[in-house]
Order: C-alpha cells, then sequence, then structure tokens
C-alpha cells in the first residue's frame, strides 16, 4: 500500500526478513488510514536499528542519540502540542540506555506515542543481550547464558499507572495496525511494545518462537482493571497481546505545564515577551 | 570618617542570618548608601557556622574584604569560625564570656534583651537597629521596613526591637562608624540583586519560554526565580529526572521552536556531555546555566571556584563551535543571559552561561537594566515542499525551520547527514557539512564582546566571569599609575580583537578562583605570554584586602 508517508530510500541498513519492515509498514498505513498530515507528525528515535525507522519515513524527524529519545519527544510535545508525536526505539535503546526516562516518561504522561521494537536482542552492535532477552539466552557476550532476569516493560509500565499500555506482534499485521491506530488514537503517554523477530542475531526468539508464544487477549477482556492487569502483566510463554492496562484519564504533561504557566494552547514558538510587566518585576529591586 | 564599611553577620543555618541581611541591606540603600552583600554557608540545612558580609559605601562598592569592621556573632561558633576575620579595630557585638578576643567588645547579650520585650528571635532586629545607628542611619527606615514586612503581634515586637536596637546605638556614642551616603551620586532607579536575579530576568528578556533541570546548588536559584514567574512570563517548567534528560528536553523544544534553558553546576553538566555534541551536530540551540563549585565531584557543594571553565570549552565528543560566556555583576548577567539565547538561535549551537556560588548568592548595587521592547528575533523560516534544514548557503548557515509551521520536513540527525537531513556515510557530504559547522566560528567573531578595560598601564591585570569588581577594587587600592585591569564577559572562543590589548601589555597578571589557571592557559594557546598567576581554590572567592596585598607582593618584584 502507498502512502503519504513514504520515502524513497535507495540504501535501507536493515537485514532482509528484519521485522522492522513490518513495523514501519504497519506504522505508515495506520498513519494515513487516520488521516494524519505527514506535516503534523514528529517522530523522535534514538540509537539502534529501530530507531533508524524514521530515517525511512516522511515525517519530521528528530533522530538523537541513544536512550534520549524520550525526553526530546516530550520537549517538541510541550513546546507545540498540536504536533502528533512517537518517540520510537528498540529495548535496548528505551528500556536500557534509557530506562530512567521511560519511567519519568510514564509518571509525567505526555500526549507521545512510545513505540518500541522489542526483538530482545542488540542488532547495532551485534547480538549482545538486550535488557529483555530470556534467561540462558547465549551470545557472544553471555558465552554462559544471560543470568539476569528480563525486564518487564509491560508490568513496569502498569504499576507507574501508564495511560495506556499495549504489546503487538509484528508478524500479526492486522492486529499490529489495529494496536498502533489505538495508540495514535489515545489522548496521554501510550506504550506500545511490539515483539519483533531479529533474523540475524536472535536464533531462540524467531518469527515462529514468537507466533507459538503470544496469544491475542480475549474480547472480554477488561483494560481497566489495574489488579487484573498486572496478573496479565507477569504471564510468559504464551504472552498476551493487545490492550493489557488503560488507567482512569488524566491531564497530560503539556497541558498542566501550560495551565501552570498560564498559557494558552498556541506553540511556544509564537511566544511573546512581555516587556512591561519585565520592567515592573525588574523595578521591585530598586 | 570612613568611606566604606564591612558588617560580618555569623550564625548557624536557621538562626535568621538571612532577615538581618534582608533588613540591614534594605536599609543601608534606602539611606542611600551603596550596598554589597555576600555570604557563605555549609551544606547543611540546619546548624553549621555561616556568615553573610554587607559592605557599605559612598562610591560604588560591589566586592567583599576579608578583614571586618562590625562582627555580630550570632553564637559561640560563629566567633569563632569568623575569627580571622577580625581585627583590633573590630567592634564585636557579643555577650561577655563567651569567648576572648582583642577587639573593641561590645558586651551585650541580645537574646537576653530579646527575651525581656517578649520574643527571643527579635535579637536579630536589634542587632540590625545596633548596626544601623552605629553608622548614623536614621532609624526611621528601618520602621518603614519592618512595617513592610510584619503585622499585628510581630510588628509590635520587631518595632520594640528596633528601639532597644537604636537606643544601644545612643549608648555606645552613634555614629561610631558614621559614613555619609552620597545619594546624589548614586543613579536613579539603581537595583539591588543578586548574580541569580539577573540570569532570571536575562533568560525573561531573550524569550525563555522553558525551563528544565535537576536542581543543584548554586544553580537551583535560577531554576527557582523562574518557576516563581513562570504565570507572569509564559515559562514552562518542568523538573526532570536527571541532567541528561533536562538537556534533551530543552533541545526537544528549540526543535520545535520554543526557547529552552537548562540549569546546573559542574556535576550535572558532566552528564549533560553528549548532549552539548548532540546540540553541535544537530545544530539545533541550546542554553546552558553552569554555576560553578569547587570539585571534583560532590567538591564542596556550597563554596565557590572557577574550575569549569575548561569542562566547558572542551565538554562533548567531536568538533563543533559553541560560546561560552561569564558575566561579572547581575547587570552583566542580565544582559548576557539574554544574549545567550540570541546567540544560540542565531548561530544554533550550544551557548553556556558561567557564574558560580559567589556570584549567584551576592547582592551587588547595578545601575537599572535596559529593557528594550523589542520582541526577541526568532531565527526561524516557514519551510516549504524543497525545504532542507541542513542546505548548503552563501550565508555558512542553514536557515533553520521547525516542524508544524511551513509546508516542510524537518530532519534532524545525529548521525552525520545529508542537507536533507537523512543519515549518511559520504566523505564528501561529511567534509561539506562539518566544514559548514566548523566554520560558524568565523561567523561568531563578529559578536565577540570586547573585555572591559579599566585604567591604563603597562601591567594588566586580568580576570574573566565573577573576579571582575574584585579585581577592580583591589587595583583601585593600590593607586600604582602602572596598572590596568582586563575583565573578559566572553572567554569562549577568544577572538585576536579582544587579544590585541593583552599582546600590549608589558607584563600579564592573571588572577582565577581555581588551582590550576585555566584561562591563563587559554591565553597562552592564543600565544599571550602571561607573565603571572593569582589563583585561589580553597572554597571562597577573593577579597579586596587580600587580592591586593598579593598584587603589592608581586608589584614590588615589578620594576
Amino acid at each position: 500500500m502507498n502512502t503519504r508517508f513514504d520515502r524513497i530510500v535507495e540504501d535501507n541498513a536493515w537485514c532482509p526478513g528484519c521485522g522492522n519492515f513490518s513495523i514501519l509498514a504497519h506504522l505508515k498505513e495506520a498513519l494515513e488510514e487516520m488521516r494524519l498530515d505527514p506535516l503534523q507528525c514528529v517522530v523522535v528515535s534514538g540509537i539502534g536499528q529501530a530507531a533508524k525507522t524514521p530515517q525511512y519515513m516522511s515525517v519530521h524527524m528528530f533522530n538523537g542519540l541513544h536512550g534520549r529519545a524520550l525526553p526530546v519527544a516530550q520537549g517538541v510535545k510541550v513546546s507545540n502540542p498540536s504536533l502528533t508525536v512517537i518517540a520510537e526505539g528498540g529495548d535496548g535503546d528505551m528500556y536500557g540506555e534509557g530506562g530512567n526516562h521511560f519511567m519519568s516518561a510514564i509518571r509525567r504522561n505526555a500526549d507521545i506515542i512510545n513505540i518500541v521494537h522489542n526483538n530482545m536482542v542488540y542488532g547495532l552492535t551485534k547480538g549482545q543481550a538486550s535488557p529483555t532477552s530470556q534467561r540462558g539466552f547465549k551470545t557472544p557476550v553471555q558465552t554462559e547464558g544471560v543470568h539476569v532476569e528480563p525486564f518487564n516493560p509491560i508490568a513496569t509500565a502498569i504499576s507507574l499507572d501508564a495511560s495506556l499500555v499495549i504489546r503487538t506482534f509484528s508478524g500479526n499485521k492486522e492486529h499490529c495496525k489495529a494496536m498502533l491506530k489505538i495508540a495514535i488514537e489515545h489522548k496521554g503517554y501510550v506504550l506500545i511494545d511490539i515483539f519483533q523477530p531479529c533474523v540475524t542475531f536472535n536464533k531462540t526468539n524467531t518469527f515462529k518462537w514468537f507466533k507459538e508464544n503470544v496469544y491475542e487477549l480475549p474480547d472480554n477482556y477488561d483494560p481497566t482493571d489495574k489488579v487484573k492487569a498486572f496478573e496479565k502483566s507477569l504471564e510468559s510463554h504464551p504472552f498476551p497481546i493487545g490492550v493489557i492496562y488503560k488507567s482512569p484519564n488524566k491531564d497530560t504533561l503539556e497541558t498542566i505545564l501550560r495551565e501552570e504557566s498560564n498559557r494558552n494552547g498556541a506553540p511556544l514558538y509564537q511566544h511573546q515577551i512581555d516587556y512591561r510587566l519585565l520592567g515592573d518585576e525588574i523595578n521591585k529591586h530598586i | 570618617m570612613r568611606n566604606s564599611v564591612s558588617v560580618l553577620i555569623g550564625g548557624s543555618a536557621g538562626q535568621g542570618i538571612a532577615s538581618i541581611e534582608t533588613l540591614l541591606t534594605k536599609g543601608f540603600k534606602r539611606s542611600g548608601f551603596y550596598t554589597f552583600s555576600t555570604k557563605e554557608f555549609m551544606s547543611r540545612v540546619r546548624g553549621g557556622s555561616n556568615t553573610t558580609l554587607i559592605r557599605i559605601s559612598d562610591t560604588p562598592v560591589n566586592a567583599p574584604d576579608f578583614k571586618v569592621d562590625i562582627f555580630v556573632p550570632l553564637d559561640t561558633n560563629a566567633f569563632f569560625h569568623a575569627q580571622e576575620r577580625i581585627t583590633d579595630e573590630t567592634f564585636v557585638i557579643a555577650k561577655k564570656g563567651d569567648y576572648e578576643c582583642d577587639c573593641v567588645r561590645y558586651d551585650y547579650d541580645l537574646e537576653s534583651l530579646a527575651k525581656a520585650i517578649g520574643n527571643p528571635i527579635v535579637s536579630n532586629t536589634i542587632a540590625a537597629a545596633l548596626v544601623f545607628g552605629l553608622l548614623g542611619c536614621d532609624g526611621a527606615v528601618l520602621r518603614e521596613i519592618i512595617s513592610e514586612f510584619y503585622t499585628n503581634e510581630l510588628l509590635a515586637v520587631n518595632l520594640k526591637a528596633l528601639e532597644v536596637g537604636a537606643e544601644l546605638a545612643r549608648e555606645n556614642g552613634n555614629c561610631r562608624y558614621c559614613i555619609k551616603p552620597n545619594s546624589l551620586m548614586r543613579p536613579k532607579n539603581d537595583l539591588f540583586l543578586s548574580g541569580t536575579e539577573g540570569i532570571g530576568f536575562g533568560a525573561i528578556a531573550g524569550g525563555c519560554n522553558f525551563i528544565s533541570s535537576y536542581p543543584m546548588s548554586p544553580s537551583t536559584g535560577v531554576l527557582t526565580f523562574l518557576a516563581k514567574q513562570s504565570r507572569n512570563f509564559g515559562i514552562c517548567v518542568e523538573q526532570a529526572e536527571d541532567e541528561i534528560a533536562a538537556f534533551q528536553m530543552g533541545l526537544g523544544v528549540w526543535y520545535s521552536g520554543g526557547r529552552a534553558i537548562t540549569t546546573t553546576s559542574g556535576g550535572g553538566f558532566s552528564l549533560m556531555g553528549e548532549g552539548v555534541s548532540l546540540s553541535g551536530m544537530t545544530e539545533n540551540p541550546m542554553v546552558v546555566y553552569l554555576a560553578q563549585r569547587p570539585g571534583p565531584a560532590t567538591g564542596l557543594p556550597t563554596r565557590t571556584e572557577q574550575g569549569d571553565l575548561e569542562l566547558a570549552i572542551y565538554i562533548g565528543h567531536g568538533e563543533f563551535p559553541r560560546i561560552v560566556l561569564a558575566p561579572g555583576d547581575p547587570k552583566e548577567c542580565f544582559e548576557l543571559a539574554r544574549k545567550a539565547f540570541e546567540l544560540a538561535d542565531a548561530y544554533q549551537i550550544p551557548v553556556i552561561l558561567m557564574s558560580d556560588q559567589y556570584l549567584a548568592d551576592s547582592y551587588f548595587n547595578v545601575e537599572q537594566f535596559e529593557i528594550e521592547d523589542k520582541q526577541s528575533t526568532a531565527h526561524v523560516v516557514k519551510t516549504d515542499a524543497n525545504y532542507k534544514r541542513y542546505a548548503l548557503t552563501p550565508e555558512g548557515i542553514s536557515p533553520r525551520g521547525i516542524p508544524g509551521y511551513g509546508g516542510g520536513l524537518v530532519l534532524v540527525d545525529s548521525d552525520e547527514h545529508t542537507e536533507e537531513g537523512l543519515i549518511t556515510e559520504s566523505m564528501s557530504v561529511r567534509n561539506e557539512q562539518n566544514g559548514k559547522r566548523l566554520n560558524k566560528r568565523e561567523l561568531i567573531y563578529d559578536e565577540v564582546i570586547t573585555p572591559e578595560v579599566d585604567k591604563e598601564g603597562e601591567i594588566a591585570v586580568v580576570g574573566w566571569g565573577s573576579t571582575k569588581h574584585i579585581i577592580k577594587e583591589a587595583v583601585e587600592r593600590l593607586a600604582d599609575e602602572r596598572i590596568a585591569c582586563i575583565h573578559f564577559s566572553w572567554v569562549y572562543p577568544l577572538s585576536e580583537s579582544q587579544l590585541t590589548l593583552l599582546q600590549k601589555a608589558k607584563y600579564l597578571i592573571v588572577v582565577e578562583n581555581n588551582a590550576t589557571g585555566q584561562f591563563a592557559k587559554l591565553l597562552r594557546l592564543h600565544g599571550i605570554t602571561v607573565h603571572e598567576q593569582i589563583l585561589k581554590s580553597d572554597g571562597l572567592s577573593f577579597f579586596v584586602d587580600e587580592l591586593s596585598e598579593k598584587l603589592s607582593v608581586l608589584l614590588k618584584e615589578i620594576r
């Protein structure tokens, strides 16, 4: 499907068969089908193979540093709330290097979509363990297998009362696209963790493995029940996919900061300095 | 009759030194004196031993003396803490029996006097009124100020305390340290404010509309100042989870058209290194306020030093231009903070605004700020469909578009990038883009601020940043016609035009509040011969009397 979000790229750095291709396609189609304007979309990313995604799209891009997509994305959203802001990267980028920002972004609740390509391995640095690698996973560094507990982003996000928590699988096109649409539609912070195979460096968690180890949440599942959602987040082999948790409504960061600073919704680039008031404030020091 | 008096108040945290400071400084200023105050304190919330120094004069005074004329220790520890600052002429107001000193001691138990009129906490007010009287000031001024502060019972007991203090001064013959106010000489509407407040007002005048910081002494004052003013001036304030995020949020704000600042001290600034580099690579503006304290590591958290100049100049991997500014008083703080936003925006670079605990926490008498009423120029262009963020232009600067303003896409990349902003490994593109970034330095030279020169002479005493007025007064005291003072407020990059002054000097003395002479090293890199250095890194600022003595020793050797 052609979309207005396509970019002609001569040299794509991803391996043939990489799950990133499907996520990129699903995302562009979701944006297209939701009739979003590329000129109103900003994708902020860090470093890693997943973080290259905005290089292959027609959107505003801030391709920053490893782990730092979330703070930049929050700054963009506060500065101009009318923009649709996506922070995208891999499990190492978002959960490892950017772990502190991940926790704080959830708590701040800016209206941003945090897309995490989760392939349980490091791609860019060639095959070391990632925060979500399963115990026993062998790599050139973890030669005897990973000996630390895998990071559970879903449980973490629920414990911090994330506005919306979603997990999906890149190999399930319909599900993944539907989930991306829900994420984009939602007002507030969204974690959308997307399981994705790495064809080159992860021979354990393959396409087949993911397919066999996920199941869709039933229609009658209630994501607003926090305790149930937390139980779901602890399930593994198979892992549930779908909207796992939805918090009660809450104000977004950009709204709160604007109320606290007595601003309207206009973007910061339209800022005017009140020189008369400045003079008055300075004159209090006479 | 003297022309300047130093009053030192010492006590533990929580004893109310700040309230005496406010009362006296306001009182002196309203009485027509030039007033200056500075403080040194320990890194603790309660207890310890801290001092505030107030200097008043009939001529401009903007620097501290070490030896003091009047000393009010509010407890015994305060006396021992500041003992070295007493001379045999110092008038010490303290209860007899606590300690012995070779000084003029005024034996009064302020606390008992305060208790006698109903509330021990007003001993501070008694002390203030006594000091005020000793200097021959009109007590009505203090009554006026007290009435602005308090109401009801607190007002009544404080007014009583003023009477008690004034009576004590009368008993002592008043006017023991009288100096004549010189209100005529003082410019109209001059201000009394701190370096912190100067930076805060300058940021507002520079169009700052976002701050995110992680609190760290001695930078936090600017964060709280802007938070307090956020409603007045539409400033979005967010406390970041760490300094890394604080800087990155600021970059996100600038990228989409806002004007952000982050505030920190050396330790936090170290964490911002990658962000400074990202600002350089993406040509995304950013302003950092770096208030120094002694390092390495945690160092002396509440003390002062100029130890992070090299950090500011070299922080961040790779090669890219930046500007480092170092104001010397609140007026320069205002002007340079405002300019920092303009420079960052115009040249699409990180600008580092340096201060330190001494400047941040000291109150100066400065001329009224010049507030122009034109809106600051936003160097942002409306994009079209062919827009390229990193276009090569004859001017050497790629016009900066922002998302959501115009018909083009704004792509910025931390990787080396094409004109469009997409990742590339083309060596020719690398050379073009890297060259463009580095060449901005040539354009920046046009903006450089010429160092301020005071007096003429073949011996130049050179300083940068917060030492400005200390050096100036120390040199004035020497009354040696051979000496000129040179103050740098624009410390990096240094241009030829700034250095010709130094090349003319026959003998160059560089004064710095650090242990290794970082600015002198920078001057030497530019081929300047530095003959002598006066350095200090014990955690305190220089003092005029101390520096003037050190200079005079050096001068004796120069024939």
